[in-house]
């Protein structure tokens, strides 16, 4: 015996709508978290990213014990974490003495782990240590510029994965067309050495050129801290597959059967399906036909009464 | 110098990498470092928004508007490609037959009441259940209600739907296309394997459930409130019994039996012994000196025990179990140990 749930108010129905697998995806939202131990810095920098994230980021602010990503076991609270809030990508911060100032950065694919990234902070400068016009910060929820420099983001295997998840992190909403407005901010990403990062915020100052491009103006106005990358896990290669599908239906069609040239016009070839005469519905059974046949029948009594009438008027 | 075109652009993520850039020399402070990695991000930068103000561009309430292209860096999606859903059982027989769908119109006119009603749901046009009066037919028999056939009918259609709309959605379900706001939730457990029919609960049965639920409660569902009528709680297994709690220490004193049994039980377990020497040296001293009694001559008193009128055993053949005798020489540990005088 089977029941049908569905919601009762229309505002729970939305939001499983919003949940629900997409063809085109606009943009992860991102858990972020903590374990048993964090220190100030590590505090500052999870909230920092938060306010960097605003929209699209959800922080949990108490200690949680069970999560260790790395094991085997460690993983079940950050999926159900991930299935509740309906974040595919979480930030995890803690702090042991092997490894201070710690930051997890993993994604999920269907709310199940799909790759993690390890890597200590160090050199961490708050947002409100800058001094800047106050006119040019950054609003929030802009998207903004992601740039990547240095060899090692090519050559060295956990750089590559750092770079690819810090993209995923950072880029805001995937959207179709962007107003050249609002383009007010940057995060510069420097390889320094083969485990070590720079990560600066920035805002965008454009400045009237000759021409139509504007001249680009870099000012320091967010956290700025030294990535040392750790430990990572590379998802595994069928799940990987799975989740780098595209779908085929917005690709473009490609158009078969058609040539032509400008003499003879357009020239097409037509290939004719079988037409599976026995298999095919009698025309006299189908309904719609006997539908329109009687509202034939009414027309042409009602043509052939008024023809009397007009015969006996005349 | 690195040429321009060697910068990796991606517009649809306005994302920009130089694969090229490294530090001519490594910076001796964080102020180099910083100005360093500034003046790459501002080159990149730069090429990023040379891409972008290039593009055709719409005018709009705030500024110009672009059209993105699509991004060239491939990530990992968050959720699966939504699956197809499956075709219901009425699409399927629609595809076969060629009947094609039809618009609707949402409200229709009443000739009855002159105005416009909706074609479904409360106070529609045409509905089957607002007839006043029903002309009996030839084939209708006498003293059926027409208005209560009626609504059988109805009742039957709409379980009819109803059971075809949990098919389509289980259709669904195992394709795993089930729509996002519908959960299939499971009433009853399934029959596995043969087709078992439920089973049917006794009159018995029924009565004990009470005394299952019973035995949840720390007093055993002694003192739980009961319904009138209901008997007292049976209670199923085990019945035990308890010694008092105050007792004398004489002769019948069933705590010191109880132990002792116990003791008794444990040291004839674990004794390696297959020999109860001191009973074998027992009964062949008794044996003997009724061998030699009899030699001298037999009378009935020395008869064995079987012979006596109550079956006991003489005094002296039973050993306790758990004495040893000196003679058969313990394993050691005979010291501790008080055994009565052979």
């Amino acid at each position: 015996m089977m029941k049908i749930n569905t919601p009762k108010k229309k505002r729970v129905l939305r939001e499983l709508e919003k949940r629900a697998p997409k063809l085109v995806e606009t943009g992860k939202k991102t858990l972020i978290l903590q374990g048993l131990k964090t220190s100030n810095v590590l505090n500052s920098v999870l909230k920092e990213i938060y306010h960097l994230k605003r929209d699209s980021a959800v922080r949990y602010t108490r200690k949680n014990d069970n999560i260790r990503p790395f094991e085997s076991g460690g993983e079940t609270s950050l999926e159900f974490f991930s299935q509740k809030t309906d974040c595919s990508i979480f930030v995890y911060g803690n702090t042991s003495k092997k490894r201070p100032d710690n930051i997890i950065i993993g994604r999920t694919y269907n709310h199940q782990i799909y790759d993690l990234v390890e890597v200590g902070v160090e050199n961490f400068k708050p947002m409100e240590s800058f001094k800047y016009d106050k006119k040019l910060a950054p609003q929030v929820g802009s998207k903004p510029f992601i740039t990547f420099a240095g060899e090692g983001f090519e050559s060295i295997d956990e750089l590559k994965h750092l770079k690819e998840v810090l993209l995923d992190l950072f880029r805001g909403e995937v959207v179709e067309s962007l107003s050249l407005v609002g383009l007010d901010r940057v995060y510069v990403i420097t390889a320094v050495s083969s485990d070590r990062v720079f990560l600066t915020h920035c805002a965008v100052r454009l400045k009237k050129s000759g021409s139509v491009v504007p001249r680009i103006e870099l000012v320091e106005v967010g956290p700025s801290m030294d990535l040392v990358v750790r430990r990572h896990r590379l998802p595994n290669e069928s799940l990987r597959k799975e989740a780098m599908r595209i779908s085929t239906d917005g690709l473009k069609k490609k158009i078969k059967n058609v040539v032509g040239d400008s003499i003879q016009g357009k020239v097409g070839k037509i290939y004719m399906p079988d037409q599976k005469i026995g298999e095919m519905a009698l025309p006299n059974k189908a309904k719609g036909v006997k539908r329109e046949r009687r509202e034939a029948k009414i027309k042409h009594s009602e043509h052939a009464a008024k023809k009397k009438k007009e015969d006996a008027a005349d | 110098m690195e040429a321009e075109n060697q910068i990796q652009v991606d517009l649809g993520h306005l994302l920009a990498f130089d694969p090229y850039h490294h530090f001519a020399s490594p910076p001796k402070s964080r102020e180099e470092l910083v100005t360093e990695c500034l003046r790459a991000g501002t080159k990149l930068v730069q090429a990023i928004t040379d891409g972008l103000f290039n593009l055709s561009a719409t005018e709009a309430i705030e500024g110009p508007l672009v059209k993105l292209p699509k991004p060239t860096t491939r990530l990992p999606r968050e959720k699966h490609l939504p699956r197809p859903k499956p075709p219901t059982k009425w699409e399927m027989f629609a595809k076969s037959k060629g009947i094609q769908k039809r618009k609707k119109n949402k409200v229709l006119w009443d000739e009855q009441t002159d105005s416009w009603k909706r074609s479904y749901g409360y106070d529609r046009v045409n509905d089957d259940a607002d007839v006043p009066i029903i002309e009996a037919k030839m084939t209708d028999e006498p003293g059926s209600d027409p208005f209560a056939k009626r609504k059988e009918e109805k009742k039957k259609r709409v379980e009819k739907t109803e059971k075809n709309r949990l098919q389509n959605l289980k259709q669904a379900a195992k394709v795993g296309a089930l729509p996002s706001h519908v959960q299939l939730a499971a009433t009853a457990l399934p029959i596995t394997g043969t087709q078992a029919a439920p089973k049917k609960i006794t009159k018995d049965e029924l009565g004990n459930v009470a005394g299952l639920a019973a035995t949840a409660t720390a007093s055993g569902g002694k003192f739980d409130k009961k319904v009138a009528g209901e008997k007292a709680v049976k209670h199923q297994g085990k019945h035990r019994k308890f010694l008092p709690a105050a007792e004398g220490s004489g002769m019948g004193n069933r705590e010191k039996e109880q132990t002792d049994k116990v003791l008794s039980k444990l040291m004839a377990r674990n004794s390696h012994e297959i020999l109860n020497v001191g009973k074998a040296v027992s009964m062949y001293n008794v044996k003997k000196q009724r061998d030699g009694r009899n030699q001298k001559g037999r009378s009935s008193f020395d008869s064995s025990s079987k012979l006596k009128p109550n079956g006991k055993p003489m005094k002296g053949d039973k050993k306790s179990p758990y004495q040893k005798s000196r003679k058969g020489g313990s394993h050691g540990g005979g010291a501790s140990r008080k055994g009565k005088a052979d």
